[in-house]
């Protein structure tokens, strides 16, 4: 399905940051609702944890805590400009593989709906490690658990969805956003509140008004994000799958 | 973006991270601005203690603030109890210590924080300080250094950017 482009920097650039570019408004206007596994584990963090959000597009999760404290980075200066309206949180424009923190200093971190636009394998493992070395590492001698990242991403297994993609289809797919000038239309029929607005392409809108942008996807299977968890050298607390999406809360690995 | 950011940021290069001079990044051409919001006293009791202080001191002072006190304030003396309704003018230079916790000075603070916060605290003019400063005191143009490879982050509109050259799509 997907084209054969050498994927890697260059591809992501044309194949999802352009894109996520262009669509920012129209994107934001369809994504209010958290999803309810990343609204828990923000609830229950301790007042006044600092953590990251990773990819943190119109700044959805930002709205869920407003006791702890989030640096928010995308790679879209238009979405992280929606994303700034939230207090007390702070936004930046940065990248995934070369993000500004000083490493091991956070109490948690969320990447929610990124890496699976990450095109290769290699990519996709540097980006979970990017994520975890944000973590305060876990520390024996002061019994502390170190901090936590929660990792959610698209899953090759949803037949239940409107795609019906399934164990044994190809996992690297292009993925069409369906804009259409009449903003009214595209709000309606909204299904799973997952990945994109594409449903309104059911929509009767005339075609000559929409526009159809293409983003690249790798659909995660059963057990593969834990397994790039741990590559990247960190140690899965907790996993599962929530709608059409295989998520994982991991720790750094113990020094022992 | 608002100082307290830069408490959490670094230059974005891997080599420099390793660096102490990479740390804090350092404004050039800072234009500032006040971006006014509500004062949260247990989100800035509960902040206190994560920032970097002689760094964040050094930061304001290259920004041409008005110094931060040597010493980071305990966390107790940014609340005080309400009922004396008495003006800041000259409530500014006391030291005012409360009493409403009986926790021990000597064992570690636990993670958790009680369910709400003493709801007769208000804040003290170190508190309305550092809010001012930290959370409302905001970059709006310029550049953030790095002390390590001399990188300028452009700060545009209020916006950081990290990214780096080769990855400018
Ligand atoms: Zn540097």
């Amino acid at each position: 399905m997907a084209e054969s482009e050498p994927r890697g920097e260059e591809y992501e650039a044309q194949h999802v940051h352009s894109v996520y570019e262009e669509i920012a408004s129209h994107f934001s206007s369809t994504r209010y609702k958290p999803w309810p596994i990343v609204e828990r584990f923000l609830k229950e963090l301790p007042d006044g944890s600092v953590g990251a959000d990773v990819g943190c597009g119109n700044g959805k999760y930002l709205a869920v805590n407003p006791k702890v404290f989030i640096v928010g980075s995308d790679r879209s200066t238009n979405l992280v400009k929606i994303a700034q309206q939230y207090q007390p949180h702070a936004t930046i424009v940065a990248d995934n593989l070369g993000l500004p923190h000083p490493t091991h200093t956070f109490d948690f971190a969320i990447s929610i709906a990124v890496i699976h636009h990450l095109s290769t394998p290699e990519r996709r493992m540097e980006a979970v490690k990017a994520v975890l070395d944000l973590l305060r590492p876990p520390s024996s001698a002061q019994g502390q658990t170190g901090g936590k990242a929660l990792i959610y991403v698209w899953a090759l297994e949803q037949k239940e969805s409107r795609r019906g993609w399934d164990e044994g289809h190809e996992q690297d797919v292009m993925v069409p956003w369906v804009r259409h000038s009449k903003k009214e239309k595209s709000q309606k029929r909204r299904k799973g509140e997952d990945h994109g607005a594409e449903v309104a392409a059911q929509t009767s809108v005339p075609q000559s008004e929409s526009k159809t942008f293409l983003r690249y996807y790798h659909l995660y299977r059963r057990g593969e994000l834990e397994r790039d968890v741990g590559e990247a050298g960190g140690k899965v607390v907790e996993s599962g799958y929530e709608k059409d999406n295989w998520w994982a809360i991991a720790t750094l690995q113990g020094s022992d | 973006m608002k100082l307290l950011t830069l408490n959490f940021l670094t230059c974005a290069l891997k080599p420099c991270k390793a660096s102490p001079l990479s740390f804090p990044l350092h404004p050039r051409d800072a234009e500032l601005e006040i971006v006014e919001s509500e004062l949260n006293l247990s989100f800035l009791r509960n902040i206190l203690p994560r920032l970097a202080w002689e760094e964040l001191r050094g930061v304001v002072r290259e920004l041409g603030l008005p110094d931060l006190p040597e010493i980071m304030p305990e966390a107790e003396a940014l609340g005080k109890a309400s009922s004396g309704k008495k003006t800041n003018e000259n409530a500014a230079n006391e030291n005012t210590i409360t009493t409403t916790t009986d926790e021990d000075e000597l064992s570690p603070k636990p993670e958790v924080q009680p369910e709400a916060e003493e709801p007769d605290l208000e804040p003290t003019q170190t508190a309305l300080d550092l809010h001012r400063l930290l959370l409302e005191t905001s970059l709006r143009a310029g550049s953030l250094v790095c002390g390590n490879c001399g990188h300028a982050y452009k700060v545009k509109e209020g916006v950081a950017n990290f990214l780096l050259p080769g990855h400018l799509v």
